[in-house]
């Protein structure tokens, strides 16, 4: 029984968060969509990180694309639809994960994690020194994206619950999606690539293929979360494939603890709340200016003491962790 | 291009790549011996020209100023191998990125709360203040000859240290096989500390050198240290002779991409990466 509404408690979540519009205020709304589209972004990287066993750096260069993809496809004052201006860029993150891919797998371990930074900084340094997408100042999008069916609109991300749906949409179903991945036989392959690379190219699986593929899933989902993201901040400039944010990403995915899609979920909502409360002005007065410090602390904590992040730490508790009793 | 424009581009881009190789080798080095990435190497660099323009407005001499800060700096290096590197040896790549991440967010903030967000210059010595003429009206800097000199001259030292002493002996076999080491009954744990501390001290140096060429600015860390990274994957990690051949590679690379193909120089260096691990993706002089 209990295991049962274990397994129902994501939908019920999805439930309530679908309804929060009708209570909520539009900052929280705001936060909340920061939130999904972060988590997103994190399931993303955890796929590479905890499934198939790459550390990537660079996990930024693919969020940040799909957000240029965006300003650079949409004409300058109009709106631009969602029909195919979302698919078009997500399309782009996977060919540049594919392309980059191919270089990148062919490292390993510490070189795995600085050539993808390396990649990823490629891309930064690219639209920061040429005037491809502004410069360093960006590009504004003036104009969000609309959705329309002959001449009925039916979503119009101008408006906060449109877009609210939107990323709790994508956000449910990137994780349907990897939910049933994972548990393929292909996502089974992966998970042993992770464990034993060697024995699993000894077994005939075509290790390189496989993990390119993860690696350009990786690439592609993340390209959602970016094209959400470029949507609602209403610009992009080269800090949104900045090294801080691949780092930011990859602590929440291990701050929720990695090799589980909650944990990616949860991650990521610890992060920007703890993110949001230690910028916050009213609590930590003149030091909220240097919420860095603290963060980076916390950081190096969860780091030392926490390698299994959240999940590690209520099984310290005692607490069974919700993938393992949904196993029973 | 005239043959004085392409002398002055050709040193240039030598004291470039020296410069990058002073970095770099601790960073190779590191990774090397103890199997550890550090992100946060390029903050030691940032704290070398934070340290040099503070001193250095405070005693009135450059000079004084890196003899006053190479301590500091090495003592800085083995305060941190002890409190919190020491604990990554045998963890997960993964573990050493998140806490070095965490790092440079600290180095960032302190550095923000100590010295400030703004943009720094810091004087070139006076005994080294002058130029040689080329020509009528090109000439050439004494203080960037000077800095390839010294850096050549640490190249050679370091040399020296790891092929040629009993201390590099005991380095080049703790990075084979550490348990063994520690079964002859030397103290591996006292040479882990020592290379990194000249790692960080080797970066923090190269930093104060370069402050009076380039602004004193933050985040000139991070920059550094991705460049350094590329110099790592081309030239071999652990080899200090592959770190040599690829930070004047790059460095001749970038300053000669500069001047002839201003638009596209930045992503030059990654290209060079991309051909060297499509042909050899353990680097030049990497181990397979």
């Amino acid at each position: 029984m209990t295991a049962r509404l274990i397994k129902f408690l994501p939908w019920l979540a999805v439930g309530l968060l679908a309804l929060f519009p009708l209570v909520g205020s539009t900052f929280y709304m705001q936060l909340l969509t920061k939130v999904l589209i972060m988590a997103i972004f994190a399931m993303s990287l955890d796929l590479l990180v905890g499934y198939t066993g790459l550390v990537s750096f660079g996990h930024a260069a693919y969020f940040g694309l799909a957000g240029y993809a965006l300003a650079l496809m949409a004409p300058k004052y109009e709106t631009v639809s969602l029909w195919w201006s979302f698919p078009a860029s997500i399309a782009v993150c996977a060919l540049f994960a594919l392309i980059t891919g191919m270089l990148v797998l062919r490292t390993r371990g510490i070189y795995f994690i600085m050539v993808t930074l390396a990649f990823a900084q490629m891309l930064f340094f690219i639209f920061h020194d040429t005037k491809i997408g502004g410069g360093s100042d960006g590009i504004y999008i003036y104009a969000k994206p609309t959705m329309k069916l002959g001449e009925m609109e039916l979503v119009n991300l101008e408006k906060l619950e449109n877009f609210y749906w939107l990323a709790l949409l994508s956000m449910a179903a990137t994780y349907l999606l990897l939910h049933r991945v994972l548990g393929s036989s292909f996502g089974r392959a992966l998970q042993g690539i992770k464990v034993n690379e060697h024995r699993m190219r000894a077994l005939g699986f075509p290790v390189f293929r496989y993990q390119l593929a993860s690696f350009t899933l990786s690439g592609a989902l993340a390209g959602i979360a970016g094209y959400l993201a470029a949507v609602q901040y209403g610009f992009v400039n080269p800090e949104i494939l900045s090294w801080h944010q691949s780092g930011a990403v990859l602590m929440m995915v291990i701050l929720g603890g990695m090799g589980s899609l909650y944990g990616a979920v949860i991650g990521s909502f610890a992060f920007i709340l703890l993110q949001e409360a230690l910028s916050n002005q009213a609590w930590f007065g003149a030091w909220a200016k240097h919420w860095q410090l603290a963060m980076g602390i916390l950081i190096m904590l969860v780091a030392l003491y926490l390698p299994q992040g959240l999940a590690g730490l209520m099984q310290r508790f005692g607490r069974k962790p919700v993938t393992e009793a949904a196993d029973e | 291009m005239d043959f004085a424009f392409f002398l002055i581009q050709l040193l240039n881009g030598l004291q470039y790549g020296l410069l990058l190789f002073l970095v770099a080798s601790g960073l190779t080095l590191v990774f090397g011996i103890m199997g550890i990435i550090n992100l946060a190497h390029g903050s030691f660099y940032m704290v070398g020209a934070y340290l040099a323009w503070s001193l250095s407005s405070m005693t009135g001499s450059l000079t004084a100023a890196i003899l006053l800060a190479v301590p500091l700096t090495v003592i800085l290096g083995m305060g941190l191998e002890r409190l919190l590197f020491r604990h990554l040896y045998q963890r997960d790549h993964l573990y050493q990125v998140l806490l070095t991440y965490g790092l440079i967010l600290v180095f960032e903030e302190l550095r923000s709360i100590i010295w400030g967000d703004d943009v720094h210059g810091v004087a070139v010595p006076a005994l080294l203040n002058a130029s040689i003429p080329l020509t009528e009206n090109l000439s050439y800097p004494v203080y960037r000859l000077a800095i390839s000199g010294v850096c050549l001259l640490l190249a050679a030292a370091l040399y020296f240290l790891i092929q040629k002493t009993r201390l590099g002996m005991m380095i080049r076999a703790g990075a084979s096989n550490r348990d063994m080491v520690q079964s002859l009954g030397i103290d591996i744990k006292l040479i882990y500390t020592l290379v990194f501390a000249l790692g960080v001290a080797l970066a923090a140096f190269a930093g104060m050198i370069n402050a009076p060429l380039s602004s004193v600015t933050p985040n000139m860390g991070s920059q550094v240290l991705i460049i350094c990274f590329v110099v790592v994957v081309i030239g071999g990690i652990g080899s200090v002779k592959g770190a040599m051949a690829a930070s004047l590679m790059i460095g001749l690379a970038e300053t000669f991409g500069q001047v002839l193909v201003p638009e596209v120089a930045g992503m030059i260096v990654y290209v060079l990466m991309a051909i060297v691990l499509v042909w050899r993706p353990e680097g030049l002089f990497g181990r397979t």
